[in-house]
């Protein structure tokens, strides 16, 4: 372990993040809301402690090993989510517990979304508007960002990129230079915020709600401004706005950016697992509108066909806006929702869950099984599209998938143990493991009502999914540590 | 410069580690193997195309469209020559390399012109460092021989004995050794350390000393490095490889010249392509081989086959029985360091002998040639000095008021058919040939900068 490399590396990041702190002070100070002191007390203790872990170290130059690359992402989501934490913990208005505090922050960055706070609608426009920005830079990865404007770490920059994006196959890069891969990911994502923002203010709602809700679509967070999300707005334009931003963020953004710089869209629709997305989005919605027109008559069919189509699409991509509270839908639509975020969106895109490809990758095998029990002696590689995936993606798929079912069983014991019933238990797991946000149950709204315990046990959840598991898993392992 | 290497062999991964450690480059390397691909990226940033190299799309998906330089190196030459042929003709890429291994391309030149084979450059890793070879063998006691401005100017590595007639001494009576003739030290290296001597800087014993002067007058200048050594005569080539028969072909009219070869049939071919060397069926680590031809008496031994671990290993048996210089080509950088300098004389690496020629097309500026030192951490330069006083930083300036990064030295200018050694008052005039050397490659990107010709003059 290079322990240099990774202390310099986490104080550089920190006094980077320190940097966000400052766009809530001049939005504190532009609608005079009188709450900057906790951002400036946040910005000051983030950036002291960035610079007092970088100074002892400033002048190593040794390469970012593999290894080291793990422990900077899984250290730096963990240390940030603290950090992160400060301005929340010091703002007198909202007086949170530290639990809360980390909760809420962690919850933001993760991009799930779940939130311990109520009364929304009236506190300080600055921390609206910070825990909006935190689910902005936890979506693209707050490591991708570093990678793209902090030049010197070079190859080490692949391994952390590595460490951080989402997906099986991790070693595609969109150009030459991890700097200018990352860089690219974020103009994509830049550019997709800003037509999302304006597209908001153009369905009607103000340039704030706009831009802050711009924040959590494209990041899939689902966090809002408003008690009500999206019901708030009650307007069928901004939640068609919401509907289309949400899809378009669940895509791989390797393919928008070949969309961009090519000028063709040939990329979408030949990429086998956008193909799988938009079909699993398409029949999920078309259920959960059929459902609702079934049990509820076709009374309001325009109101119910936004609603239905809004609701499958944000939680499936793992979003969680609402616009009607989904779990007391009648039947089994609340549980498919809530199956339906453990599929996610795609690998590479601001979505949580278990990603699309991996669900793909898996489908293809059970279809091979059955191929096999027919022809024994026929030779059956798993492919996508024209190309033949490695085994070894295979193997990590499966991996994955096990690892995952065992975290999720084991927290939805330690949740149940701290008193929850089992279906808000369960679902408070699978909207923290998926990065979703709204449960069902007694974590519909808000996980406030939850015990300390099942909080830190959230945090853990949300921090897990968001670093798809392994990243934080291989910290555990006695193998990572033995020299 | 968006820069397309085709092949991850041993030559394309080492081209790509020293393209993708300069900044302003952006390396994709493109090879069949994918694991292959796959450890070359954990090591470099750069990107990977599978896939084969002479295929378009291929080649479109490796984003030939917009390089500017493809870099042709798989280890068939005909591939090398379709991808370069289709790098044109699809994609209109400014410059093509390629490698052609074999004599017979290599030597119809008519054939790689724009409206047949189109290649700007060919190299032929064989044949660079058979030539290097060749050079060292030709300057006796020399580790590095490197031509300028066509073989007119060359720069000379030697280690510093207590022979040498200025060790011991401070360079400035250089001039009083040997009055007559022009020359300069252009850098020292002490306990793997460089410094840009100066004229009271004083030559010690094992000193690596690098100095450029005529072709002529290169014998006298090693004389003051170290004791003259004879002019070689007995040569043993372990392995009859390309490089190796290269190597005997060249030698064999002017040196006794023994060829070992382990294969029979092998060895039979070789033995009808070659006229006066003598081409022995064995293997080159056989001491008793070795013993019954002579070693004892062999001025240089080089191990040369395809295997490095065999090279080291026979060269050191025949540097212990008695062999009188030993070189062995060695592409792992790490086995360099193990080796030089105890046992075995003189490492010869493929990779920077062959560095050398394509990073002087990836620099800006006009430069003529690079040749890369030290395991790549030193550069030697030639560059052309363009436009005039106000539009260029070097020309109509003297050296020493040309602001040079740290660690950098004009050693030398040729203009037209003559070479001026430098002096911190020779005046650089346009299309001078200036020879640099770098003695810290990272700061290539301000020498860079000095040679490009300002807006004003366009």
């Amino acid at each position: 372990m290079n322990w240099t490399v990774v202390q310099r590396i986490l104080g550089l990041l920190l006094m980077m993040f320190s940097l966000t702190m400052l766009p809530p002070i001049a939005f504190s100070i532009y609608y005079d809301d009188h709450s900057w002191l906790p951002f400036v007390e946040g910005f000051g203790l983030t950036l002291v402690s960035g610079i007092l872990i970088w100074l002892p170290v400033h002048r190593s130059r040794k390469d970012l090993r593999l290894r080291d690359g793990f422990l900077v992402v899984a250290a730096f989501w963990t240390v940030l989510g603290a950090f992160g934490a400060a301005p929340l913990y010091f703002a007198d208005g909202l007086s949170l517990s530290i639990t809360d505090a980390v909760f809420e922050s962690i919850s933001g960055l993760t991009t799930t979304g779940a939130t311990i706070l109520t009364g929304l609608d009236h506190l300080p426009v600055s921390i609206l508007y910070y825990r909006q920005q935190l689910q902005w830079l936890g979506g693209m990865g707050i490591i991708v960002l570093a990678v793209a404007v902090l030049p010197m770490l070079g190859v080490g920059g692949m391994q952390l990129y590595r460490a951080e994006a989402p997906g099986p196959v991790k070693d595609t890069k969109l150009t030459p230079r991890i700097t200018q891969t990352a860089k690219a990911l974020w103009y994509v994502y830049l550019a997709f915020t800003i037509a999302c923002m304006v597209s908001y203010r153009l369905a009607g709602m103000g340039w704030f709600d706009a831009l802050c809700h711009a924040f959590s679509t494209v990041a899939i967070g689902g966090f809002s401004t408003h008690d009500a999300s999206m019901a708030y707005f009650d307007s069928g334009i901004v939640d068609c706005v919401a509907i289309v931003f949400m899809f378009v963020a669940g895509i791989n953004f390797s393919l928008h950016f070949f969309a961009w710089r090519y000028v063709s869209v040939k990329h979408y629709l030949q990429d086998p697992e956008f193909r799988a997305y938009a079909f699993m989005l398409l029949s999920l919605s078309a259920v959960v509108v059929f459902s609702l027109y079934h049990y509820r008559g076709l009374n309001n069919p325009d109101q119910t066909l936004i609603n239905g189509v809004f609701q499958a699409v944000s939680i499936a991509t793992t979003t969680g806006f609402t616009t009607e509270n989904f779990a007391l839908w009648p039947g089994a639509l609340p549980v498919l929702l809530i199956f339906a975020s453990f599929i996610g969106g795609s690998a590479g895109s601001t979505a949580g869950g278990i990603k699309v490809i991996r669900w793909l990758l898996i489908y293809k095998q059970g279809a091979r099984e059955v191929v096999r029990l027919i022809h024994p002696n026929a030779e059956i590689p798993v492919k996508l599209g024209n190309s033949v995936i490695p085994p070894r993606v295979v193997d990590a798929v499966w991996g994955f998938f096990s690892v995952y079912i065992v975290v999720f069983g084991v927290m939805l014991l330690v949740m149940m143990s701290t008193g929850l019933d089992q279906v808000t238990a369960f679902s408070a797991v699978a909207a923290t493991l998926n990065n979703l946000g709204p449960g069902l149950g007694d974590v519909t709204s808000g996980f406030m009502s939850l015990s300390d315990t099942a909080k830190w046990v959230s945090v853990v959840g949300m921090l897990l999914g968001r670093l798809e598991i392994f990243t934080l898993l291989v910290l555990i392992t006695p193998t990572f540590w033995r020299h | 410069m968006k820069i397309l290497i085709l092949g991850a062999g041993q030559v394309g991964s080492s081209a790509a580690y020293h393209l993708s450690r300069e900044e302003a480059n952006e390396v994709t390397v493109v090879d069949m193997r994918p694991d292959v691909l796959r450890e070359l990226q954990d090591r470099l940033d750069i990107r990977t195309v599978v896939g084969h190299a002479a295929y378009p799309d291929v080649l479109e998906r490796a984003g030939a469209g917009d390089a500017d330089i493809v870099v042709a190196l798989t280890n068939s030459d005909e591939t090398n020559m379709v991808a370069c042929q289709i790098a044109y003709t699809n994609f209109r890429t400014p410059t093509k390399i390629a490698r052609i291994r074999s004599a017979e391309y290599m030597n119809a030149h008519q054939l790689f012109t724009q409206d047949a084979i189109p290649i700007d450059v060919r190299i032929s890793p064989e044949q660079l460092v058979c030539s290097h070879i060749e050079q060292l063998i030709l300057y006796p006691g020399s580790s590095q021989v490197l031509d300028f401005a066509e073989g007119r100017v060359r720069l000379v590595g030697a280690k510093a004995d207590r022979d040498g007639l200025l060790v011991g001494q401070r360079i400035a009576t250089l001039k009083d050794h040997i009055p007559n003739t022009e020359g300069r030290i252009a850098a020292i290296y002490r306990d793997g350390k460089a410094m840009l001597p100066k004229g009271d800087t004083v030559i010690q014993e094992g000193d690596e000393v690098f100095f450029i002067a005529d072709r002529k007058d290169i014998r006298v200048f090693m004389s003051e490095m170290r004791r003259l050594e004879d002019p070689v005569r007995r040569v043993v080539i372990a392995g009859g490889g390309n490089i190796g028969v290269r190597l005997a072909l060249a030698l064999e009219q002017t040196n006794q010249v023994k060829l070992i070869e382990r294969d029979p049939v092998r060895a039979r071919l070789i033995s009808e392509k070659l006229n006066k060397a003598i081409v022995l069926v064995g293997d080159a680590a056989d001491e008793e081989l070795l013993l019954e031809e002579n070693i004892d008496n062999i001025d240089v031994f080089c191990g040369l086959t395809n295997s490095e671990e065999a090279n080291i290993l026979s060269s050191m048996l025949a540097k212990r029985l008695g062999a009188h210089k030993v070189m062995a080509l060695i592409n792992r950088a790490s086995y360099v360091d193990l080796v030089e300098s105890s046992t075995i004389d003189i490492a010869i690496s493929p990779q920077q002998v062959t560095n050398g020629s394509l990073l002087a097309h990836v620099r800006r500026g006009d430069v003529v040639k690079v040749h890369s030192l030290r395991r790549g951490a030193a550069e030697a330069m030639e560059a052309i000095a363009h436009g005039d006083k106000d539009s260029s930083k070097v020309v109509g300036r003297k050296i020493e008021d040309i602001e040079l990064p740290k660690g950098t030295a004009i050693v030398a200018v040729v203009r037209g058919d003559q070479v001026i050694i430098a002096h911190h008052d020779t005046v650089i005039e346009s299309e001078d040939h200036v020879i640099l050397f770098m003695t810290d490659r990272r700061k290539i990107e301000h020498l860079e900068s000095l040679f490009q010709v300002g807006v004003s003059f366009v």
